[in-house]
This record gives C-alpha cells, structure tokens and sequence, in this order.
C-alpha cells in the first residue's frame, strides 16, 4: 500500500487502482436511483415515523411537536378501542391464513395432477389475484348486503343466520365479511407459491413410495409434507406477516364499523392518522404493531431452522 | 403426485368436482359484478338477488363513462403506467447490479431491501403526508407515483435479478471480448433478451399500483386528481344506492387488470416465489 501511496499519479500503479475504483463503484452505479429512491421515501420516513411515536404530534391541535416519552404508549394501554383491535387483528389474521392455506394446498395439490382444460382452470381459479383490491372490498360488501346480494340468503338457508341480514352490519359477525373476501383474494397467492414447491419435488420418490406398497394418504405425510414444511413455514409467515399489515379490505367494507367491532391494528393505524390526523399515536401503534410482528417472525424463524435440521 | 397406475372412477369425479367448486368460487364474486352492472336500474331492487337478470342494459356503463369517474380513469392510467415504467427501468439496473456483480455490502443491501418488506407500510403514512405536503406536493400525481415508485422498487428488484439469472454471463462476455463496451453488450445482447422479464415487472407492478388506495387517500383529497378507486369510494360514500353505475364503474376497474392478468400469468409462478414477499 505504501508503495501505491509514493507512486506518480497517472503511473501504473495509480491507473490500476482508478480501474479497480471503477470496478467497485460500477454495481453501485447501477444501484444508486434504487437505493435513493428506497432510502428517501421508505427508510427516512420509517425513522421519523418512529420518532412521532414519541412525540405529541396532531395536525389538528396547532403548536409544533413536543417530545412526550412513552406517553403515547400509556394512553394506548387505557384505550379499549386498541384492546379490541389488538384481538381483532388475531382473529382476522389467524382465520385468514389458516383459511387460505388450507384453500391454497387443496388447488395446489389438484393443479399439481394431470386433467383437462387445466390451463384455463389455472388462469380463472388464479383470476382473484388480479383483482385489485378496492374491488374485491366493494364487491363483497355487494355480495353481503339481501337487497342486491345472495349470500345473506344462503347463510339463513342454511340456517347460520336467522333472517338474511347484512352481516356486515352485526357487530358479532361484521370481521367475517372481509375475512371471507380476504380467503377469495389470497388462496391463488397460497396455491402458486405452494404449486412451485410441489413441482420441485422429485417424481423418482413417489415411485419409489409406490413400489414399496406405499398408499397414497403414506405418500403425502411422509413424502410431499416433509418436503413443503420449509417452504411451508416461510410462506406462513410472510404472509401473516402481509395479512396483519393489510388493512384495505377492512377499511373499505367496514371502515372499522359497526361500532369500532372489526377495526385491526393496521386499520387503526389508518384511521388515527387519515382521520384524526393524529400522528403521535398512530405512529404508537404502529410501533406495538411492527414489535408484535417481529417477535412472531423470530419464533417461525427458530421453528424453521429446526425443521431444515432435521 | 403424478398418478401412476389407474385411479379409481370416483376419485377422478370428486376431483373434476372440487375443481369445479374453485372456478365456481373464484368466477361468481366477478359474475354478480357484471350482472348488476348490466341490470337496468328499474329492475335492481325487484330482481337484485335473481341469479340471471330478465333484461340487461348498457345504460349504466353509458352514465358512468359520461361522468367524473372518466377523469378518474385518466388520473390512474397516469399514475399506475408511470409507475411501471419507472420503477421497471430503475429496479433493471438494480437487478443487473445484483445479478452479475459481487461486491461488499450486497448483503446488507439486500437484508434492507427485504426489511422494506417487512414492516408496516402504514408507519410511514404519516411522514410521508408531512413530506409531501411540506413539499407543496399534496394532492398532485407525481407525489403518488414516487411513491408508489419506491414502494414497489424491491419487489421488482429482486424479480429483474431473477430474470438476469436466467441470461448465461457468457453472453455479454463474448460480446464485450468481440469488442462491446458494457453498454453496448447489453444494449444489443442482453435487452432483447430481458424484454418478457421487463414485461412482466411493468404488469406486476402497474397492477400494485392500480388497486393501491390507503396512500392514494391520504394523499390526494381534491377530486380532480383523485385515483380510481378514491374517485370510486367517493362515489360509494355519496351515492350509496345507485347500484348499478358503481358496479358498471367496478367492472371499468377490472378491465386493466384483466388484461395485465392475462399477459403476466405466465410469469406468476417465478414472479412470486422469485420475491416470495409480495401479495
């Protein structure tokens, strides 16, 4: 290095390491507008909006943001509103998940045979996806509602509702209107990623399995699961993870109504800030709500790593 | 599970059957929506639960494309192919970067990368709202469409890297030995080939930005820069009982992302799994 530093600049030495300086700088180059973009509009505001956590900060009460502690976090715990929404956000994601997986695996499992016409099958059973996300919201609150849709009918035919009311309108039952818009919109998601695994799977093994007298309920437990379970654990949790945040069917069907009954923490979030221009406290819950997440991630991550041990 | 040896007959019904109950779940949703839009208004509360209607009519979509929500289109076609456009051109280079160079820190880029990811958009609406308005930038387009920008820049990032993956490096070598300058090698060589995997990105990514709807409230309060589905909730809010003009108006929104559909679906299975992280 001493030697590079004693060199003429523009001798071989000094050309070599402009060249190797280009070499470095090159990727960077390329990645620059990313990283800008990223660092300017996401990661910046990330650290302020974690920063409004911890400050008493309204736009509807003039005056410039105060630092205030923990405050913020105080008033959370004595708010009920947030109590409830933090049950809501269980409820609301554990159904979902557990629903569209269980949804997922069942398309991907018959994708995964031989039939005919599976090309169209694959692209209107995977069409949902498409569909953004408003529309499904306003679609099946269409659905719900017995003066221009069925389903409140079918739901007192069988006997689950007394008369055909708008479930959206019960407080009891209101959360299971966009849970079950959230199943329709996220089994394809489930099905296409769980698809790809299957597939991955190497046919020699179900052959074997077969000639050693395996049946077919055998091959799935001890071939296909043990094989998904990785991948499995990783979709899991990145989509709980994607659900707990997904606060756009909520707030279109319900806005968090009846009676603050289906509001989740992310909706909540929302709420507070769009409606109230509260920053400091939806900024609180955000924080309550990004801590819970990371907690869970840290324990499907040490269950996954235990599975890929195994 | 290839099906090796001959299944049983009603194995094989039962299975045309649970397919059919996934197209039949998957399609009605969308079903009702046309149905109601082509409904003529007079029918909507006498037959609004009949499952095919005794008259259909384009009334509805004739009124809807004669009002604002036309504006409201523009507004998103704007927004959602701005998007697209930039972001697929921005997150090439940072996929080409990521797929055919090793240098330091490309972990910790990448961990920040997923890191986006991860937590939850709605902690930086808030900032975001004091950023722009402080930039006199509330209520405009652009505003939404750098946004929008950088919220989908990872995905596409790690999905145009995936697709340069899949172009052999010894491509542009040869190119860049026979004489090519980087530039040149990619621009002759390697575009070409990257043009499905462009593709793909500008569809996943016009479709993100298509049905995005919490920042677009936050951010655009004046009806004449109001997205599509803003301009819709709107409408929803005002006039909650003309059924059929807000169904017409849903079935307008579906048409662009039907047709993205169709051209990406090849494209899902990788997409998806390349960035595992995206809904």
């Amino acid at each position: 290095m001493s030697a590079a530093l004693t060199d003429t600049p523009g001798g071989t030495r000094g050309r070599l390491s402009r060249a190797y300086l280009g070499m470095v700088a090159e990727p960077w180059l390329y990645l620059l507008p990313s990283l800008l973009l990223i660092g300017g509009v996401m990661l910046l505001p990330l650290a302020i909006g974690l920063g409004y956590a911890f400050q008493e900060f309204n736009l509807l009460r003039p005056g410039a943001a105060k630092w205030v502690g923990l405050d913020n976090f105080q008033d959370l715990w004595a708010d009920p509103q947030f109590w409830r929404a933090l049950r809501n956000t269980l409820v609301w994601t554990g159904a979902s998940v557990t629903l569209q997986f269980a949804g997922g695996l069942g398309l991907a499992l018959l994708l995964n045979t031989r039939f005919h016409g599976k090309k169209l099958v694959q692209a209107l059973v995977f069409l949902p996806w498409a569909v953004p996300t408003f529309l499904t919201a306003l679609t099946f609150s269409w659905l719900l509602n017995p003066v221009i849709g069925p389903v409140p009918y079918w739901l007192s035919g069988l006997g689950l509702i007394e008369e055909p009311y708008n479930i959206l309108g019960n407080p009891d039952t209101a959360l299971w209107g966009p849970i079950l818009a959230n199943v329709w919109y996220g089994v394809p998601f489930f099905a296409i990623t769980l698809l790809a695994a299957l597939s991955a799977i190497p046919s020699e093994l179900y052959e074997a399995a077969e000639i050693d007298g395996a049946s077919g309920w055998q091959s799935f437990t001890k071939i296909t699961l043990p094989f998904l379970a990785p991948m499995i654990v990783i979709t899991v949790m990145l989509r709980t993870i994607w659900i707990a945040n997904f606060a756009d069917l909520i707030y279109v069907m319900t806005g968090g109504g009846p009676a603050n009954s289906t509001q989740i923490l992310s909706s909540y979030i929302f709420t507070t800030a769009f409606k109230r221009l509260d920053f400091g406290h939806a900024s609180a819950i955000a924080v309550v709500l990004l801590a819970l997440l990371m907690i869970y991630a840290a324990i499907l991550l040490a269950v996954r790593s235990r599975l890929v041990r195994r | 599970m290839a099906a090796l040896g001959r299944p049983h007959p009603a194995l094989v019904a039962g299975k045309y059957l649970a397919l059919a109950a996934y197209v039949a779940f998957a399609l009605f949703p969308l079903y009702w929506l046309v149905k109601i839009a082509v409904t003529p208004d007079r029918l909507i509360y006498s037959e609004g639960t009949r499952y095919w209607p005794s008259a259909a009519t384009w009334d509805n979509f004739r009124e809807v494309l004669g009002s604002d929500f036309l504006r409201f289109f523009g507004n998103s076609v704007i927004v959602s192919l701005s998007t697209a456009a930039i972001t697929a051109v921005i997150a090439a280079g940072g996929g080409y970067a990521f797929s055919r160079f090793d240098f330091r820190g490309k972990r910790l880029v990448s961990a920040l990368l997923l890191l986006t990811q991860m937590f939850p958009l709605l902690i930086i609406i808030a900032p975001i709202y004091r950023i722009v308005a402080s930039l006199g930038l509330l209520n405009t387009l652009p505003s939404l469409i750098v946004t929008y920008t950088a919220f989908n820049i990872p995905f596409a990032l790690f999905l145009m890297q995936s697709f340069f993956d899949g172009i052999p490096k010894d491509l542009e070598e040869a190119a860049m030995i026979d004489g090519c300058t980087r530039m040149q090698a990619l621009r002759k060589v390697i575009l070409p080939l990257t043009l499905p995997g462009l593709g793909a990105t500008l569809g996943f990514v016009f479709t993100a930005a298509w049905s995005e709807i919490l920042f677009a409230l936050m951010l655009i309060r004046k009806e004449e820069s109001m997205t599509f589905p803003v301009g819709l909730l709107n409408f929803v809010s005002k006039f909650s009982v003309d059924w059929g003009q807000m169904m017409a108006a849903g079935v307008l929104a579906l048409v662009p992302s039907c047709l993205f559909f169709a051209f990406i679906q090849r494209y899902l299975v990788q997409g998806l799994t390349s960035g595992a992280v995206k809904g």
